[in-house]
């Protein structure tokens, strides 16, 4: 079993995805706020997990369904919702936006719209940290359909002929797009390619928190010790479709149907409950804190300015403004 | 344009799925591919070629994984073995990904081979800013392919020429690429019933005028029209050309009418440094040097990448006011 604090962090993580991910969606719909949104949710857990092994200084690499990784990682709510709202006190100043989040403090190192595009780069924040001799360790998120493409295989051999520290975490949701994994993918299970590179790999229920720590403390072990990658295939579902918004007419209602009766969130609390972890009161104290944090992050960011005409023409070079 | 004049609306999306299936329909060698097309998912994220796997067979309507050199090399070997495929890349910005394909094999095989092998495809895809999508799925970079010899290079302005254009597109016998500005998917206007072609290298002169001559395509062709309007009721006469085909250019109608109003402004939304604009003024200027009334003006996206917030994202898109501003320095 992992320590209490760390089921408790666990917790505190997957209710703020959720909570901010609730948010988000009404936003949206009420036509507050225009945005393209790919919703994390259902896939929560995973980015818990590894957000519950991470120390400040690993770096992480995500895409364009990265809120909960982003949450996970320690970007700080006020910016990260600012960003996600186009505004200048945006981890980004509203420049990059939620398929571009980037937050050095927090170890947010790159957030891509190219599918599959961050794998290499995750690969050179590990060579950073292995040249510089620090225990950093990098990891990286992308999807199943992210696995068919050229970058994965070329990121996935580099990395384990150099050892790299580095985790490449699959959340396989069933879907690129929308397209069903098996029409797209030759192999049953994304993490079966691991062994093509002779790297260890593993597929867990990314729906399941302390199964997917486990997983996780594991390969942030190997990569600390300089034992070089691991592949983590976490599997999961996405509720939202690809786009929140889309038809999700391709995907069959009732499988979607029985992935929310399981909504690992519900289920989470319930076995905190169930297993004498936590009191109801303690975790609905815990609810009320993030539900707080979340008031103020998003007041934050719908009171925030939009970036100035100014910066259009600021940060394509270090220090240079671009003639208009 | 042949086809029938016609007051049937349709959008350009559906300008487009019209003529995939028309082509479709006439030749049994065309082929469609690419992320997400067949009807199981969803028939494309834009819908174009929705109901197309259902009546011409999934083995000639294929969703591919997200592979775009698989997607492109694909369309090039089979476009050898004797098909003409259509290739559906979803954003401009991922031509990134399948650059050696596009570049190094469509555009030079037919060279490299003495003329041996020819590669027809045609490879489709959406491009251009003002959805908020941020700096890596709106840029219009016609340029990158203009630049590369053995690809011809397509932007329709509105639905019907969207339909013309592919159509003269998977039946031309070299790689052409269409770039659809994506906004315009939701735009409708008249498209004519049946089968007819825009022909490649052909412009349309959308607005006829006197003082000065827009060049411009694709989205900001009805921008152009716009400050047309407005600079007229200033007494300015502006012509507005609708390129349409960009490789191939049709030198004779910039020629010809930059030849009578001896002003031209060229307005697109991709960057300004490298873009197309410096080539036509270039053209221009060889032609006309000394004979031209005002320098050419070119009203093009400041050299950013593109801004999520969607303030600054406006501001670089290049809009009817900016054009009408273009027109007037080119008038003074
Ligand atoms: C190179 C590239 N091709 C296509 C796209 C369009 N696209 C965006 S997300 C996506 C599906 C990715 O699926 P997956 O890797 O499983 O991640 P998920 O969205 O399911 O989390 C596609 C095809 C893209 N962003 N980049
Ligand atoms: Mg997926």
């Amino acid at each position: 079993m992992p320590e209490r604090d760390v089921l408790e962090r666990m917790f505190e993580l997957v209710t703020t995805i959720n909570v901010a991910d609730e948010r988000f969606r009404t936003l949206l719909t009420s036509g507050r706020v225009r945005s393209t949104y790919y919703s994390p949710k259902g896939q929560e857990c995973i980015s818990a997990a590894f957000g519950a092994v991470l120390r400040q200084d690993d770096y992480c690499v995500t895409m364009y369904r990265g809120l909960h990784d982003h949450i996970s990682k320690g970007v700080p709510l006020r910016e990260l919702f600012a960003e996600f709202l186009g505004r200048v006190t945006g981890t980004c100043k509203g420049k990059g936006g939620p398929m571009h989040v980037t937050h050095p403090d927090s170890g947010l190192m790159v957030t891509t719209g190219v599918v599959g595009s961050g794998l290499p780069i995750a690969n050179g924040l590990a060579w950073a940290s292995q040249l510089k001799g620090t225990d950093q360790v990098t990891i990286v998120n992308f999807g199943d359909g992210a696995s068919n493409i050229g970058a994965f295989h070329e990121a996935l051999n580099l990395a384990a002929v150099w050892e790299l520290p580095v985790i490449f975490i699959c959340q396989n949701n069933r879907y690129g797009e929308h397209t069903r994994y098996e029409w797209a993918t030759s192999a049953t299970q994304v993490a079966q390619r691991s062994v093509a590179y002779e790297m260890p790999g593993v597929t867990v229920d990314g729906n399941d928190p302390v199964a997917t720590y486990w997983a996780a403390s594991e390969a942030v072990e190997r990569a600390r010790s300089g034992g070089g990658p691991t592949l983590v295939e976490a599997m999961t579902y996405r509720f939202w479709g690809h786009i929140f918004g889309d038809n999700m007419r391709y995907m069959p209602p009732e499988e979607r149907k029985a992935a929310m009766d399981a909504d690992p969130a519900v289920v989470y609390r319930k076995w905190l409950l169930d297993g004498g972890h936590f009191s109801e009161a303690e975790l609905a104290e815990v609810e009320a804190a993030v539900a707080a944090r979340i008031d103020d992050a998003m007041q934050f960011a719908l009171d925030s300015p939009p970036p100035g005409p100014e910066e259009l023409y600021t940060d394509v070079y270090k220090g240079e403004v671009v003639p208009a | 344009m042949s086809g029938d004049p016609t007051n049937r609306k349709l959008t350009t999306a559906q300008a487009i799925h019209e003529a995939l299936d028309l082509a479709m329909d006439r030749d049994p060698t065309v082929l469609l591919l690419g992320e997400d097309v067949d009807d199981p998912s969803g028939g494309g994220v834009f819908h174009i070629s929705e109901g197309l796997s259902t009546k011409h067979g999934e083995h000639r309507v294929r969703s591919t994984p997200i592979a775009e050199q698989a997607i492109v090399g694909a369309a090039i070997g089979a476009a050898i073995g004797g098909f003409r495929p259509v290739a559906e890349l979803m954003f401009m910005d991922f031509f990134a990904v399948a650059m050696d394909q596009i570049s190094n094999h469509a555009a030079k095989l037919r060279y490299m081979s003495g003329g041996q092998t020819g590669v027809p495809i045609t490879i489709r895809t959406a491009a251009g800013a003002g959805m908020q999508f941020g700096a890596q799925h709106s840029e219009m970079l016609e340029s990158w392919v203009t630049h590369i010899p053995g690809l011809k290079v397509v932007v329709a302005s509105n639905p019907a020429d969207a339909k013309g254009l592919l159509m003269s597109a998977i039946f031309d016998d070299d790689p052409v690429v269409t770039i659809e500005p994506t906004l315009n998917y939701w735009v409708s206007g008249p498209v004519p019933e049946g089968e007819y072609t825009v022909p490649i290298g052909k412009a349309n002169v959308a607005r006829a005028g006197s003082d000065v001559t827009v060049i411009t395509y694709g989205r900001e062709v009805s921008f152009a029209l716009q400050a047309a309007e407005q600079v007229a009721a200033e007494g300015i006469s502006a012509e507005v050309i609708d390129l349409r085909s960009l490789v191939p250019m049709d030198e004779e109608a910039i020629l010809g009418s930059v030849g009578r109003t001896k002003r031209a402004v060229i307005a697109h939304q991709a960057v300004r440094r490298g873009g197309l604009g410096a080539e036509i003024s270039c053209l221009i200027n060889e032609h006309f040097f000394g004979e031209l009334q005002s320098p050419v003006v070119r009203v093009a996206g400041p050299n950013v990448p593109i801004p999520y917030a969607a303030e600054l994202e406006s501001m670089f898109v290049v809009d009817a006011n900016d054009i009408a501003e273009g027109i007037r320095r080119a008038a003074k």
